[in-house]
């Protein structure tokens, strides 16, 4: 009588649940952070007061209210879409401030004679953001990166516990209050399961961090 | 005595045009009322005090300052004011400038490329031939595979050159490109200029070299306060300046 052991394809098909709404929520919060620190950096006022309110009122907002905003306040739009895909959707728009800000530390210690050179040689800003500068503030901004990403992993398990269904949480809560096993190892095994996430992760943007240093 | 422009091939039309140019940051005057021709094929050494206003002039000319009077025109044309046409102006004006601006995470061969790949659409093999003519003629050819942080001063500020030289310029700005080297490097950087002088290429070099000024230059202008003060042949300004201005500033620099 394990919970754990007993229950071992539960928990597998929960953390592939997990891991699926990690890695929207790594692909979908890098690919809206980084535009939105394009914004930020955007030659172009409108864009930059946008970027810049967007980062001021997402990142004061706990992730909580992003949720019942995506849950709630869309269907009174008439926006209708499974808990699944808002609950995605508010870990991704949550986190890209954290991601944006982040980034635009690493756009910021690239010199700014290189964006010159590169606006010099006639690239465009497109060009020059995506040819010269990204690439070099993605290296100086891994570590940084990295606590954000890690912090969204975890934030995973609250989208998964406000209604996602099916991924870790839920099956931890599953087990223990439906089907009366203790919470201790029931939890027990869901930290294990995150951790195979989350530690994986962090060993895999440590090599990163060392593969690309850039030679200064 | 003849200047080297003198012997070479004849200076034609006007290329750069700075019409009446004025230009302020906040309060500070730092380009006032500058008119100032350069013909194609010219040399024209710019040389002042520090704060004068240099960099500026240097840099309004590819639209990397803006100005608030005045108009700048290249071939003929004024300058754009933003976007695709912006940047298709700045691919026509090559700038080289005093701390290299390498793009620190590209080979020094990707350097030369990106430009010639990415603005004039360029098949890479072709870009990366034409590359290699480039450093090969500014003497780092062997270097071509290293990051810019492996090559010396002078080697940066060489393959520098050549990636401006990769998109065919019509004019080649210079802003001090030899006072963040040690002086043995100095000769090496300066000798590429002046072949390039001497090929024929319309430059406009801010410097302090005065050897190079005698060696490469058809005219020099004299900067101070935001004005051009004085404009004339090397020989004449360095010999028998006019302005009280020139004459002071020539004392400072020749003490030392
Ligand atoms: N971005 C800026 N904002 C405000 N003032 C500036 C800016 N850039 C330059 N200046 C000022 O404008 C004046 C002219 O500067 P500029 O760099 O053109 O001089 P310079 O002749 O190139 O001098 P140097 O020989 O020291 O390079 C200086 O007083 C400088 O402090
Ligand atoms: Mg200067």
């Amino acid at each position: 009588m394990d919970p754990v052991l007993d229950n071992l394809d539960l928990y597998w098909s929960g953390f592939l649940r997990s891991l699926g709404i990690c890695l929207w929520g790594l692909v979908g919060s890098l690919a809206l952070g980084t535009l939105i620190a394009a914004f930020r950096v955007s030659p172009i006022p409108s864009l930059r007061w946008f970027g810049t309110a967007w980062v001021t009122v997402i990142r004061n907002c706990p992730l909580t209210v992003v949720l019942f905003f995506f849950a709630f306040g869309f269907p009174e739009l008439g926006i209708n879409r499974s808990y699944y895909v808002f609950g995605v959707s508010a870990l991704i728009v949550y986190t890209s401030p954290f991601v944006c800000e982040a980034l635009r530390s690493g756009i910021n210690a690239v010199s700014a004679g290189q964006a010159e050179a590169a606006r010099a040689i006639g690239l465009t800003f497109t060009q020059s953001l995506g040819q010269v500068v990204l690439p070099q503030a993605f290296r100086t901004s891994i570590p940084p990166l990295g606590s954000v990403l890690i912090a969204m992993f975890k934030n995973a398990a609250v989208v998964g516990a406000f209604g996602v269904g099916q991924d870790l949480f839920s099956v931890g809560k599953g087990l223990a209050n439906a089907q009366g096993y203790d919470a201790l190892p029931v939890l027990t095994g869901v930290a294990v399961f995150y951790l195979l996430i989350t530690l994986p992760a962090g060993a895999i943007l440590a090599l990163l961090e060392r593969k690309v240093a850039i030679v200064r | 005595m003849t200047s080297a422009g003198e012997t070479r091939a004849a200076i034609g039309q006007p290329l750069v045009v700075l019409d009446h140019v004025d230009k302020w940051f906040g309060q500070l005057h730092v380009l006032r009322d500058i008119n100032l021709t350069v013909n194609r094929g010219e040399v024209v050494v710019v040389i002042g005090p520090s704060g004068s206003g240099k960099s500026t002039l240097c840099r309004a000319i590819n639209r990397l300052e803006t100005i608030d009077k005045g108009t700048i025109s290249l071939d003929g044309q004024p300058l754009p004011q933003e976007g695709k046409e912006l940047a298709r102006l700045r691919a026509e004006v090559g700038m080289v400038f005093q701390s290299f601006n390498l793009f620190a995470h590209k080979t020094i061969l990707e350097n030369v490329t990106l430009g010639p790949i990415k603005v004039r659409k360029q098949k890479q093999a072709d870009a990366e031939r034409r590359a290699k003519e480039l450093l090969d003629r500014v003497g780092v050819a062997h270097q071509a595979a290293k990051y810019p942080a492996q090559l010396s001063g002078g080697q940066q500020q060489r393959v520098a050159i050549a990636r401006a030289l990769a998109m065919e310029p019509k004019v080649m700005l210079f802003d001090e490109p030899t006072s963040a080297l040690d002086p043995e490097m100095i000769a090496e950087v300066l000798d590429v200029m002046v072949e390039l002088a001497e090929g024929g290429m319309t430059m406009i070099v801010v410097t302090h070299e005065m050897g190079f000024a005698r060696e490469a230059a058809n005219r020099v202008v004299f900067m101070a306060d935001g004005q051009v003060v004085e404009e004339n042949d090397p020989e004449t300004f360095f010999t028998r300046p006019q302005s009280d201005r020139a004459k002071d500033f020539l004392g400072k620099i020749l003490k030392h």
